[in-house]
């Protein structure tokens, strides 16, 4: 079975946030909350390099090791998922994810968090596929659909792969090698420890 | 000389809180930005790689933090059971010193007279510290091993309900708790500043551990007044962490939220297996003792016993005896 992965080519990526607004609008995603952002490194100066981030759904996640009550599960196809019902808010995840993924409501008294969220790769969550319930919770569930990530569908410039690891792993390295020269495969080396040889 | 060690670590905890709401920020690559995530990450010894995001949530321009695994190892590595191994050998320790020492009685056996020795504040004082303690440990160890002890028994639902209760708990109870100490604080500190008396309380052991040996004492004996200072710096290391994860990244950034966590878990366990001691000695450890803080009344000859000097102080002002 394919194990899916993020892949963006840094190279690419002209920070449209045209991920950032499909990923909004597909899952309907609450005001303060962003599932996916886009960063910029060395922003108006030389080397300059735009990066579309979202949960990685990590080999080994640390979320998963650490959540308090233990309400995260990996689907066959290595998508990290969370269950909503389950999640007390603690902030946890937040602290041990590397790419800050995790996203807090803010709800009720102090600096309390509500329920968790954060990219389901859209894979939705632990209800019955494509139900009312799930969309409401998790957003939409377009792999169930057979169809891969709307982020990386939208993208303009074809910079954020979503997809099998390996099969995306091979458009990136064909590139590269058209090129000559690689952009780095941001998180790579964190989310898979496979670093970004490819 | 033992006050200004004292000071010594009431600073290195004030230091370490100023530590935690000042954690700056590591800056972005300053110069070229490789080509190459691990590059970067060794250009930036691990720190982590900060850019800039057009919405408004500053905690987003982090790109990607290295060390949110780091601190996951450490809280489920060695945190974890050092907290779980100091439990555990609290526990064993306290039941073989019953069994071994047994209940410690009072040697003269009971006067039948009573004199005074916590009045309603001081009571007041110390149980709304001991009942909002009671809850904070316990909903605060249901964290950090109720996930492995707890949720196998009662299943995820009913898990996940008790954790969320024990969360709101855990958030209310700290503001009473913080207060108790406070009041414990103002009310006992004079009677907790070390003297030489002490020395000659530690090098008898107390006491503890042979019958008919009675070292002077004041109000608190040298044991009690270690209780003392413990509650109060681990109080005050628990409520500077612990606010600070209560309001997250309100002073701090993830560093910092990382490190008060960690901090925060350390501090509790050690405060629960140190108060685990102070409620034995003062419930079945020794006889008459519980009466100090249940009717505020203890027995005359358990006080000469155990509080010989205070007794004399009581008695020199006239006071005390029923
Ligand atoms: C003084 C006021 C206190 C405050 C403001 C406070 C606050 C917090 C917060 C915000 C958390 C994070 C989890 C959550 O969101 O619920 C936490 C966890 C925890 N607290 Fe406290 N707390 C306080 C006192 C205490 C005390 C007295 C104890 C021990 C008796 C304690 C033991 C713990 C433990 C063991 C954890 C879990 C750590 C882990 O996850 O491993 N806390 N506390
Ligand atoms: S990117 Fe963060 S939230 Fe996603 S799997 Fe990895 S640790 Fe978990
Ligand atoms: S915020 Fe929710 S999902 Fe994250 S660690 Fe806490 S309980 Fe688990």
């Amino acid at each position: 079975m394919a194990r899916m992965k993020f892949l963006c080519d840094s190279e690419r990526c002209i920070e449209c946030n045209a991920c950032v607004t499909a990923c909004k609008n597909e899952h309907e995603v609450p005001w303060g909350i962003n599932r996916r952002r886009v960063v910029t490194l060395n922003d108006g100066a030389k080397g300059e390099r735009s990066i579309s981030m979202a949960c990685m759904h990590c080999e080994d996640a640390p979320c998963m090791a650490v959540c308090p009550v233990d309400c995260f599960y990996k689907t066959e196809e290595g998508v990290v998922l969370h269950s909503k019902d389950l999640c007390i808010g603690c902030g946890y995840c937040f602290y041990a994810c590397p790419f800050g993924a995790p996203q807090y409501p803010q709800v009720g008294n102090f600096g309390s968090r509500g329920k968790m969220d954060k990219c389901t790769f859209c894979a939705g969550g632990p209800e019955a596929d494509n139900t009312k319930e799930e969309y409401l919770k998790y957003g939409a569930n377009r792999l169930a659909e057979g169809k891969l990530p709307l982020c990386a569908e939208m993208c303009s410039t074809k910079a954020l792969l979503a997809g099998d690891g390996d099969v995306i792993a091979q458009i990136y390295k064909e590139r590269v090698t058209r090129r000559g020269y690689g952009s780095g495969a941001w998180g790579w080396a964190t989310a898979y420890k496979t670093g970004s040889s490819v | 000389m033992r006050l200004f060690h004292l000071k010594r670590t009431i600073w290195a905890v004030l230091a370490l809180g100023v530590m935690i709401a000042f954690a700056a920020p590591q800056p972005a690559a300053a110069q070229q930005v490789p080509a190459d995530e691990a590059a970067l990450l060794q250009q930036l010894k691990g720190g982590p790689v900060t850019g800039r995001v057009s919405i408004p949530d500053v905690k987003s321009s982090v790109l990607i933090q290295p060390q949110g695994r780091e601190w996951r190892e450490t809280l489920e590595g060695p945190v974890k059971s050092f907290g779980g191994w100091l439990l555990l050998v609290t526990v064993v320790v306290l039941a073989a010193f019953l069994a071994i020492r047994g209940r410690i009685k009072i040697d003269s056996g009971p006067a039948g007279r009573t004199i005074e020795r916590f009045n309603g504040t001081e009571r007041f004082a110390h149980w709304l510290t001991a009942i909002c303690f009671i809850v904070l440990g316990l909903s605060g160890l249901n964290l950090s091993f109720g996930r492995a002890v707890v949720l196998p028994i009662i299943g995820p639902e009913a898990f996940a309900s008790l954790t969320t209760f024990g969360k709101l708990a855990h958030n209310f109870l700290s503001f009473p708790f913080v207060l108790g100490v406070l009041l414990m604080a103002i009310l006992w500190i004079r009677h907790n500043l070390p003297n030489a008396i002490d020395i000659t309380w530690i090098k008898q052991g107390g006491g503890l551990l042979q019958k008919g040996v009675h070292p002077p004492a004041g109000k608190f004996n040298a044991g009690q007044k270690v209780i003392f200072w413990f509650v109060v710096i681990g109080a005050l290391t628990l409520a500077v962490s612990g606010y600070i994860l209560m309001f997250p990244f309100y002073v701090t950034d993830i560093a910092g939220m990382q490190l008060a966590q960690l901090v925060h878990a350390v501090a509790g366990v050690v405060m629960v297996a140190i108060i685990l001691a102070h409620i034995y000695i003062g419930s079945i450890g020794m006889e008459g003792a519980f009466d100090a803080m249940g009717s505020g009344k203890v027995d005359l000859n358990w006080a000469k016993e155990h509080h010989s000097l205070w007794v004399q102080e009581v008695r020199a002002r006239g006071a005390g005896d029923d």
